[in-house]
């Protein structure tokens, strides 16, 4: 898979590289007195003048409290943060953009449906099931309730190249599994997941599943009706957005049998001491004043992704983890981890004599940000034995001197890890 | 601009490679594990007292960055032979001298001098502090320790 910068030119990919990083300031910052390459996207992405602007301009022009006040103020707020809806409806192509549940992040969302959704379902004996590439946020909520009510949590295993065994997922869908909880794309590995097929044989067996697309949203195009899965939710920080807003999507019929997740106002029909009603979805999950500029600033940076165009960026950052993985190899004792057919921007590896915590501080010098850790999967790295790694990941406004960069940074962690 | 040969100087760059002391004490009377959960370094350290309350033997064995497996093997060759109060006191000064910015070279540490460039990398700290926790960890009894 050679390739050339003349057909990268070519290709192109029909995606202006240098026009959009002119729109993400942070990037024309040097670091350490470098240039700075910005590999760090699989953990949270740069943010477009537009995104900073739309927040910005949301405090300075017309920022008040939603769903409450008469004046105009609230009323503009209010109607650019309900504005939010359909566009993040359109963003994945949900049927109703009342099923579009705006929360803290990725993490809140599969907490929601974990609690409201799942755990009053379950008995001892009974199953949640994951697989082993799965984030510590598509762990932990299903433990703590698994351990609330006696059900388990069972695993479904990869291949040692980082693709998920079909066969043994199949397996453990069993009588006893209630739920099904896969990540799209792995953060650590790059593994695109095959989605629709494990949602098939879910439903199947009348098993609904969630998909955690943190990693996906920013990435490819998604349509929630076509994969066919019952609740997906992604970032906004993720996708070029603010952090502490993110969004799940669920099926309508799921969320308004649903119970609510979080007691407080904006998510009630009548109050009384006696008793409340709820109010329907959204509203119902949406306790308590959220983050209205934030939610905002989201809208504007998925409008910005669609702009660009989301097949362009997959393809881009296809282009730049062919031309990484074939620069890379070429270093002495480099080992990746996590090389699917399927893959995504995500290139992690280790170095033979060179700690990943060493390297991140010396590429750091260099001025190239990549995540050096166990990337919130621990059992990941438990299963390929290492103890963390270090992890490039590509964003829209990465380029070629950007992995140019990371393999001048190595060359330099080899002069003291030789 | 503090330059990485500050850091990585020859002197941990050996130490990497060939840890000294890098082996279970036996028999050992006090133990203690240490994690650094942010970057996965691990150390497992075992030590034995003497009468006098002297470290008599100290060794460790674990996973770590260059900078925490460094560490950790030049503290086990300066504390052994201390007191337990002694090391206390070195513990002291040798966290000064890595986190603060104003700290002067402290002839009285010897080699640990040569970590002192880690405080020019706060994330790095940890790393270069984590083994001297876990002494006291296992001084203390506690077993193990993690460094959030």
């Amino acid at each position: 898979m050679s390739v050339t910068r003349e057909s990268e030119a070519l290709s192109g990919h029909g995606l202006d590289v240098a026009r959009i990083r002119a729109d993400f300031p942070v990037l024309h910052k040097p670091v350490n007195g470098k240039r700075l390459a910005f590999l760090d996207s699989g953990a949270s992405a740069q943010k477009p003048q537009c995104v900073i602007d739309a927040e910005r301009e949301c405090y300075e022009s017309y920022y008040a409290n939603i769903h409450r006040g008469v004046y105009q103020l609230s009323q503009r707020s209010t109607q650019a943060y309900e504005g939010v809806r359909p566009i993040v409806q359109r963003f994945i192509h949900a049927a109703d953009e009342r099923e579009i549940v705006f929360v803290r992040g990725a993490t809140e969302a599969i907490n929601l449906v974990a609690q409201s959704f799942v755990r009053p379902k379950l008995n001892p004996g009974d199953e949640i099931l994951i697989t082993e590439m799965e984030h510590h946020a598509n762990i932990v909520p299903w433990q703590m309730i698994a351990e609330e009510t006696g059900a388990k949590v069972v695993v479904a295993p990869i291949f040692d190249n980082g693709e998920l065994d079909m066969a043994a997922f199949r397996e453990r869908l069993t009588a006893r599994t209630r739920f099904v909880s896969v990540v799209h794309v792995s953060n650590t590995l790059g593994t695109i997941n095959p989605v629709e097929e494990i949602i098939t044989l879910a439903h199947e067996r009348d098993i609904p599943v969630l998909v955690d697309g943190a990693q996906s949203a920013p990435h490819m195009p998604v349509d929630v009706q076509a994969m066919g899965a019952d609740f997906y939710c992604f970032s906004a920080h993720k996708t070029y957005g603010p952090s502490g807003v993110g969004v799940l999507w669920g099926k309508l019929e799921h969320l308004e049998a649903m119970p609510p997740y979080q007691g407080g106002g904006d998510m009630i029909r009548t109050v009384s001491f006696e008793k409340t009603t709820y109010a329907a979805p959204p509203q119902r999950f949406e306790a308590g004043t959220p983050n209205i500029a934030g939610t905002i600033a989201l809208g504007t940076a998925l409008e910005y992704i669609e702009s660009v165009g989301r097949e362009a960026i997959s393809a881009h950052e296809h282009g730049l983890l062919e031309y990484g993985m074939e620069a890379l190899a070429e270093i002495d004792g480099m080992r990746f981890i996590g090389t699917a057919e399927h893959k995504a921007g995500v290139i992690s590896f280790v170095l033979e004599g060179a700690h990943p915590h060493d390297m991140g501080t010396i590429l750091d010098m260099e001025g190239i940000a990549v995540r050096a850790g166990h990337h919130c999967t621990q059992p990941l790295m438990t299963r390929y034995g290492v103890p963390a790694t270090v992890r490039a990941s590509f964003g829209m406004y990465n380029d070629r001197d950007d992995v140019d960069q990371l393999v001048g940074g190595l060359r330099r962690v080899k002069e003291f890890f030789g | 601009m503090s330059d990485l040969r500050e850091l990585y100087q020859e002197v941990i760059l050996d130490h990497n490679k060939q840890p000294r002391n890098f082996h279970g004490v036996d028999p050992h009377d006090h133990e203690a594990d240490g994690y650094n959960p942010l970057c996965g370094d691990k150390i497992h350290l075992e030590l034995r007292l003497d009468d006098g309350g002297r470290i008599e033997d100290i060794g460790f064995n674990g996973d770590g960055c260059a900078i925490s497996t460094a560490s950790a093997s030049i503290m086990t060759e300066v504390v052994k032979g201390k007191t337990v109060d002694e090391a206390r006191s070195m513990f002291d000064r040798f966290h000064y001298l890595v986190t603060d910015e104003s700290a002067q070279p402290d002839p009285s540490l010897g080699k640990l001098g040569v970590l002192a460039g880690v405080r020019d990398y706060p994330m790095r700290v940890k790393c270069a502090t984590l083994a001297w926790h876990t002494l006291q960890a296992a001084l203390e009894n506690k077993g193990e320790i993690s460094t959030e």
